[in-house]
């Protein structure tokens, strides 16, 4: 088989009916993704799976690690050889990997982290749905970083948005998580793959100039620096420690300051460039539901019921679940008397809307504790108490 | 007063220059401490094994040993603490003309780190581990960990070691390393010569170099001083290639058996499965 064919396998354009996890690690391969590191782990496991199987036919690789820790610290080395990379796991292998997304964050390394979430704390309910490691994705590795999360609510969705995980890994330089669940993960839908030259790619951006002019961590407007790659004979510096634009270790509270504020910064300052919602008959609306994931589907069900009693309301998506759509919100609260967030866990974007709605509306949470879905009539009830 | 006048021959050239980062000099190292010795061995040997510098990668966890990648001036990383190794497969998958090195402390390879040690050398990973041993965790203060010797004290062992320490060779031959050998601090001709074996050696190699610590280490075992450490290695080294690594576990009055242990050919490595995997799975395709 040529280069050129292995190029076509890359992109299994068509029609498909599969499942999310299989949409996802197809996406990952269209969006250029040659090097997965991972380990088993329900309800992710089909995407290891069916890298294991995909990557080879394309001059990619695939190992299986020991753990989830060596799993993440392995794509971040891929990065550095100038693969793109990924990994895929759920909450338990998550929480191993978040000291790592760290390191990811502090170094702006340029990879994808699938969780396919399941019913937690701990071991919880490994085979069912979950949407608790929303906060943890945010929050999960310490010091202080701007993650890009990402939350599909379809098959179609898995595929086309990992390809935007990737793009902004590239774009921005760090570890971005993708959010799924345990129901989209596992449900079958149709899925169009598009044709290769119709997918937009977006790689890192890599210094021209001299070796000895090359300062790793100087970045331009954008806030994101130019990344050399191990080999291209730029010397590649790379350190978890506080560092200067040289890359060398600086401890001291001038170097945090600069570091640690422009790795936040250039997520902060780039956000409405970042953050994607879907919006859907809220134009009118005087109640608001606010979901993500699959909540968002059953949400958007309660809408349509709701509609033909005659009450207006509609729903905000969330694409991005990070950055947050504080300002959208809070416009929001503008608008409506009451929000409404069926979320799959005991409250955790609910109260980051509260925090952004700044208390001029009612929210309200819908909270399951895991292992089930809204049904479109829960949410209806609560629509109706509000109308 | 007589003024004597004195002339100094000054060169502004080293032998290592552009192997080092200048600007990074001086290193963090205490007085005594033998990991600037290392540092050079190491870079001698990189270059005596014919190396293109812009293929070796080195890659460092965290500790004192782990901050030498830093002040190597080839493409170098300072990972997390006990995670050098993963990274490193992950950064050699990519180009398999890559020589991956990891540099690292006992602490971080095989307290923290073990696990990926042991799969890394059970799955011949090409890459070269470098631990040097400094009994105890230095950067934090002289702390015990999983190489001090029964008896040796440390801040977290007042009263003394209580646990059997890993016998490192042992541990390397017996989870499938095709290169192990072990040298202190002193044998920095032997020492060099190992490295640049392990260093041409396909599949997963090992050495590890006792060094000197006579900071948190030495103080508290009546070795104050980095001198006193090299003195009791060369009292105490006996050489023997070949040795079984079962019988070269270490002991609080020695004998510290160093060589070269094993060197053994033949064993396919992570790159020759993974490049065997692209052929089966491109052949699968085919056949579809």
């Amino acid at each position: 088989m040529s280069k050129e064919e292995a190029e076509l396998l890359e992109v299994m354009t068509g029609k498909h009916f599969v499942t999310g996890n299989i949409a996802v690690a197809e996406g990952s391969l269209a969006a250029g993704c040659k090097f997965f590191g991972g380990y088993p782990i329900t309800p992710s496991s089909e995407i290891a799976e069916h890298m294991a199987r995909r990557l080879p036919q394309i001059n990619g690789h695939f190992v299986q690690f020991e753990d989830e820790i060596a799993s993440i610290a392995s794509i971040l080395g891929a990065s550095w050889g100038g693969s793109k990379s990924m990994t895929a796991t759920s909450g338990p292998g998550y929480s191993l990997m978040v000291e790592n997304i760290g390191l990811g964050m502090m170094t702006e390394t340029p990879c994808v982290i699938v969780n396919v979430q399941r019913g937690g704390p701990s071991t919880g309910l490994p085979t069912l749905v979950g949407q608790q490691d929303v906060m943890q994705t945010k929050w999960g590795s310490h010091g202080d970083y701007e993650p890009i999360v990402i939350s599909p609510s379809t098959v179609q969705e898995s595929f086309d948005l990992v390809i935007s995980a990737f793009n902004f890994s590239e774009q921005y330089r760090l570890p971005v998580t993708f959010l799924m669940d345990e129901t989209i993960g596992h449900m079958s839908e149709k899925l169009v793959i598009p044709a290769k030259e119709k997918i937009k790619i977006v790689n890192r951006k890599k210094p021209t100039v001299p070796p000895e002019e090359y300062l790793p961590y100087k970045a331009g407007k954008d806030l994101v620096p130019l990344m050399a790659i191990a080999g291209d004979g730029y010397r590649v510096m790379m350190t978890g420690l506080t560092h200067d634009e040289r890359g060398y270790p600086e401890i001291s509270a001038e170097a945090q300051e600069k570091n640690v504020r422009r790795i936040n910064d250039k997520i902060r300052k780039n956000k409405k460039k970042i953050i994607k919602t879907e919006e859907y008959k809220l134009d009118d609306a005087d109640i608001a539901l606010i979901s993500f994931g699959t909540s968002a589907r059953a949400a958007k069900g309660s809408v349509n019921r709701a509609r033909k009693k005659g009450i207006k309301v509609g729903l905000l998506r969330l694409i991005t679940v990070w950055p947050f759509p504080d300002e959208r919100i809070d416009l929001l609260a503008d608008q409506v008397k009451k929000i409404i967030v069926p979320e799959i866990n005991y409250g955790q974007i609910t109260r980051e809307i509260e925090r952004s709605s700044h208390g001029k509306t009612e929210v309200k949470g819908i909270f399951k504790l895991g292992g089930a879905i809204h049904t479109p009539e829960e949410i209806l009830k609560e629509i109706e108490k509000g109308k | 007063m007589v003024e004597e006048k004195i002339e100094l021959i000054e060169s502004h050239e080293h032998p290592l220059d552009g192997y080092l980062r200048k600007g990074r000099i001086p290193h963090i190292f205490c007085p005594g401490c033998s990991l600037g010795s290392i540092t050079t061995v190491i870079v001698d040997a990189i270059l005596a094994a014919g190396l293109d510098p812009k293929k070796v990668a080195v890659v460092s966890g965290i500790g004192c040993t782990g901050r030498i990648s830093g002040y190597l001036n080839f493409d170098s990383f300072h990972t997390t603490h006990g995670r050098a190794i993963p990274f490193a497969i992950g950064l050699g998958i990519t180009d398999p003309e890559r020589k991956v090195i990891v540099i690292s402390g006992d602490g971080d390879l095989f307290a923290i780190g073990g696990n990926h040690f042991i799969h890394a050398a059970r799955r011949n990973a090409d890459i070269t581990v470098i631990c040097v041993n400094n009994f105890n965790y230095g950067m934090t203060g002289g702390q015990v960990g999983p190489t001090s010797y029964i008896g040796q004290f440390q801040t977290t062992a007042p009263y003394g070691a209580v646990e059997e320490p890993f016998n490192l060779p042992d541990l390397a031959t017996s989870c499938g390393a095709v290169y192990v050998a072990r040298w202190t601090a002193l044998d920095v001709r032997r020492m060099k010569d190992s490295l640049v074996e392990a260093l041409s050696k396909k599949g997963f190699s090992f050495v590890e170099v006792l060094g000197s610590c006579p900071t948190t280490y030495g103080r508290r075992n009546q070795l104050a001083e980095g001198k006193m450490i090299l003195e009791f290695y060369k009292d105490h080294t006996e050489l023997q290639h070949g040795a079984d690594t079962r019988e070269v576990g270490i002991e609080k009055d020695g004998p510290l058996i160093v060589g070269k242990f094993v060197d053994i050919e033949g064993r396919p490595t992570l790159t020759d499965h993974l490049l065997d995997l692209q052929k089966r799975g491109r052949a699968s395709v085919s056949k579809e």
